[in-house]
């Protein structure tokens, strides 16, 4: 029985080798799909890359903007949960999400986003193994409240001044 | 025949007509050629062998093409193979750098670009899922390398998100090859750039787009990537093929850049002052110099564990601003060593140099150091240059590469390469310059000697190149004579060479594509094939310069001069024995020994459409003309 649980990023470890999407596409799609990945990976400088992905808001912003009960979290490991059949493609979700994580899913157009892999995330396991630990799981009790991912554009704009200077 | 790992189609844009279209390509071409350079190859000669010695590689007749293969996406670290008649050469040369471009074109539902004709103004080509759109560059035309990333990716990546955010979120951004300034003005050292140091620069293709008033090529794909014939096989070689890479901790953390040291001292094989020597007391290389620049420990491409590269970065003093990757050895040695500069931040300057201007590092690196001993045997002067060209002034040299970036000057003769610039200055100052040319076929060696004879290089290796003085494609002395067919099967396949595991990639090229390919009908059968197509394209050349079988399948002058310092001193390349190798070599392929294709050869690899060429090419060594 998994707790529920959070995938922290740290972008600076992030080396932009995507194996985190190869992993989710070969789990989720059943091969390499870098659009249909739950997590990207944004590089829109050379060199400063973002690991983006779900952040499990406490408050559920994509999950109350649905108005078809097609979002639930899973109680288990707090990650949000598609019901495809429910789901009319009308993108309140993706308008709701703080982070513009959620979006649709390129063939299916349904809903689409981190599961957490039922409480093992692949994403992780091969970053972990790669030795990059640009992503770790950590529980979510140790995560401070409000925590909602930020878009890409905006902590590539921090992370190049970090890497660079100016 | 169902397809699997390819979509049996390429883009056509022709830039003339402002058109574009879908050319399917036959299952059984596929088969047979793979991908990338294999593709090429066979594409091109297909395209414009009938008047190969016609077709000026600067001309709106020859063809760009950007070719992916059945493992990209799948196989560790993307490349994409840049290919199409070489203005260096006149050859073929597959040219292949990292660029996702490559997987952005699967998913667009391509299997490659081919780029025809000439544009009226400057443009880029924007692909879309399956929109192509012809757009305007006047904007971007004579922006250096990271000026026009930052203003292609703000263009495209706003426009997608304008378009695509609120209706189905956030797409990952585009991906794209531009050219600098030195692409723009037909330099025939420019590369094809992607990001900010990545470069297909063998064969001179920056020329190409440059000439095709092609500023880049970004595309955005959405799909997945074609489907693998055992896609459960893969997932296992793939993971099998990480596990593996993860492994290789020192070739992680240092890349090839860890050979600036030890390539010098230990193997007596690195360039300096223009292979005057090949070896140097100089401490100040290798990584523990250069890792204090680096800002990001790794740094790697699409689905590549092993993230050899680093992003070098200069903060402050003389050199700030500067900006590339690592370097690696190639660059340490032809923007350091070669030019006399032992100095990591000066190394690092250049490259960053070369990067924004879309030079080739190692071609100009060798025209640059051309061009320096010329000034040092006073062949070139002052006047000739407009300064003093000193080993080790790096700014002088930074000069140098503005100057040939720009055409400006004796720029504008050293813009067309270490061996047309030597052919031009041997006419003009009435001495033989040729023999300082360190090139093979109009193409610059790569930064491996092979008169220690401890690198990786056999000695006839740059002779009998198809692609001239490629290291990367060059025969190994570790693979023995099989090694040229097994280099050109990585830039087919479309993998990393630095990744390529024989006994992984091939499992993998059948689970994807269902082709019974095997290492072994590679060397006999694919690699031969192609590697005799380049050899007629190589041979039959124009329409300004031709290679003569034999007398210019030879190493460059230099290499039979003996090493003037270091522990291998006195050891040179020896006329006979190259000979004598080259002979037995041509004749491993199925080649006579001038490395002409038997008929034979012909028949048995299905090469018929090369018999004319072939039966013309020996008349004329006959006749002697």
């Amino acid at each position: 029985m998994s707790k529920p649980l959070f995938i922290l990023r740290d972008p600076l470890k992030c080396s932009g080798c995507r194996l985190c999407e190869v992993a989710c596409s070969l789990r989720h799609e059943g091969t390499v799909w870098p659009e249909a990945s739950r997590i990207k990976v944004f590089e829109l400088f050379p060199g400063v890359d973002v690991p983006h992905t779900c952040a499990q808001c406490r408050d559920y912003p994509c999950v109350k903007a649905c108005g078809y009960g097609a979002l639930k979290p899973d109680e288990r490991t707090g990650a949000v949960l598609v019901d495809a059949e429910k789901c009319v493609s009308c993108g309140e979700c993706v308008k709701a999400c703080p982070g513009k994580v959620m979006r649709l899913h390129p063939a299916t157009r349904k809903a689409m986003v981190c599961d957490l892999c039922g409480g093992d995330p692949e994403c992780v396991k091969v970053c972990v193994e790669a030795g990059f630990n640009a992503l770790t799981v950590i529980p979510y009790e140790s995560v401070t409240l409000h925590v909602y991912s930020i878009v890409p554009d905006e902590v590539s704009r921090r992370l190049y001044e970090t890497l660079f200077g100016e | 025949m169902q397809l699997y790992g390819y979509h049996g189609r390429l883009l056509e844009v022709d830039l003339s007509r402002e058109r574009s279209r879908e050319v399917e390509i036959e299952p059984e071409i596929l088969e047979q050629y793979v991908g990338g350079r294999g593709l090429a190859s066979y594409l091109l000669w297909r395209e414009l062998g009938g008047s190969w010695r016609e077709v000026d590689p600067l001309g709106p007749e020859n063809l760009l093409l950007l070719l992916t293969g059945p493992l990209t996406g799948y196989y560790p670290g993307v490349k994409l193979a840049v290919s199409g008649k070489s203005p260096q050469s006149n050859g073929i040369v597959g040219s292949v750098l990292s660029s996702e471009v490559a997987i952005e074109l699967k998913a667009a539902g391509y299997d490659g670009l081919v780029v025809r004709g000439r544009a009226s103004s400057p443009v880029y080509v924007y692909v879309e899922g399956d929109r192509v759109e012809i757009r305007e560059a006047a904007h971007l035309w004579g922006l250096g390398g990271r000026e026009t990333f930052r203003k292609l990716m703000e263009e495209l990546w706003g426009e997608l998100k304008r378009r695509r955010l609120a209706r189905e979120g956030l797409t990952k951004e585009p991906s794209f090859v531009y050219i600098g300034p030195a692409g723009e003005n037909r330099v025939r050292t420019a590369a094809v750039m992607a990001k900010i140091a990545h470069a297909a620069g063998y064969g001179g293709y920056g020329a190409v787009m440059g000439s095709k008033n092609l500023k880049a090529v970004a595309v955005k794909g959405f799909g997945p990537m074609p489907r693998a014939k055992r896609p459960e096989l893969v997932k296992i070689l793939l993971r099998e093929a990480w596990r593996r890479l993860v492994r290789r901790t020192g070739f992680r953390q240092w890349g090839t850049g860890s050979g600036g040291y030890y390539f010098a001292s230990v193997t007596s094989s690195e360039p300096v002052r223009n292979w005057q020597e090949e070896w140097h007391a100089n401490r100040a290389f290798g990584p523990q110099n250069f890792e204090a620049h680096w800002v990001k420990r790794y740094w790697g491409d699409y689905g590549c564990p092993t993230t050899c590269m680093k992003i070098s970065a200069i903060r402050s003093g003389a050199h700030r601003g500067a900006l590339t990757d690592a370097p690696d050895y190639e660059m340490q040695a032809y923007l350091g060593a070669n030019l006399g500069v032992l100095e990591p931040k000066a190394c690092i300057y250049l490259s960053s140099l070369a990067d924004e201007l879309g030079l080739c590092g190692i071609q100009t690196g060798n025209v640059a150091g051309f061009a320096a001993e010329l000034f040092q045997r006073g062949i070139l002067t002052r006047e000739d240059i407009g300064f003093d060209l000193r080993w080790g002034d790096a700014k002088a040299f930074a000069k140098l590469l503005e100057m040939i970036a720009r055409r400006e000057g004796i720029g504008d003769v050293l813009a067309e390469g270490t061996y047309r610039a030597a052919l031009r200055i041997s006419k003009e100052k009435g001495v033989d310059a040729l023999q300082y040319a360190v090139v093979s076929k109009a193409i610059g060696v790569g930064a491996h000697g092979v008169r220690s004879a401890k690198d990786f290089l056999p000695d006839f290796s740059y002779a009998v190149c198809v692609q001239g003085g490629d290291h990367t494609s060059a025969p190994t002395g570790l693979r023995g004579y099989k090694s040229e067919v097994s280099s050109a099967f990585d830039d087919s396949a479309v993998i990393c060479s630095f990744n390529s595991i024989r006994e992984l990639a091939f499992p993998l090229l059948q689970a994807v594509t269902g082709f019974d390919i095997d290492e072994e009908r590679w060397s006999r059968e694919h690699g031969r094939r192609i590697l005799t197509i380049q050899r007629v394209a190589l041979l039959e050349g124009g329409p300004d310069l031709r290679w003569r079988p034999g007398l210019d399948d030879d190493l460059p002058p230099r290499f039979y001069e003996p090493l003037p310092s270091g522990p291998f001193r006195g050891r040179a390349a020896n006329r006979e024995e190259v000979a004598a190798k080259r002979k037995e070599y041509f004749l491993s392929l199925g080649w006579d020994e001038q490395g002409i294709p038997r008929d034979e050869t012909l028949e048995e690899l299905g090469l018929g459409f090369l018999k004319p060429a072939v039966s013309r090419l020996r008349s004329e060594l006959e006749h002697g003309s």
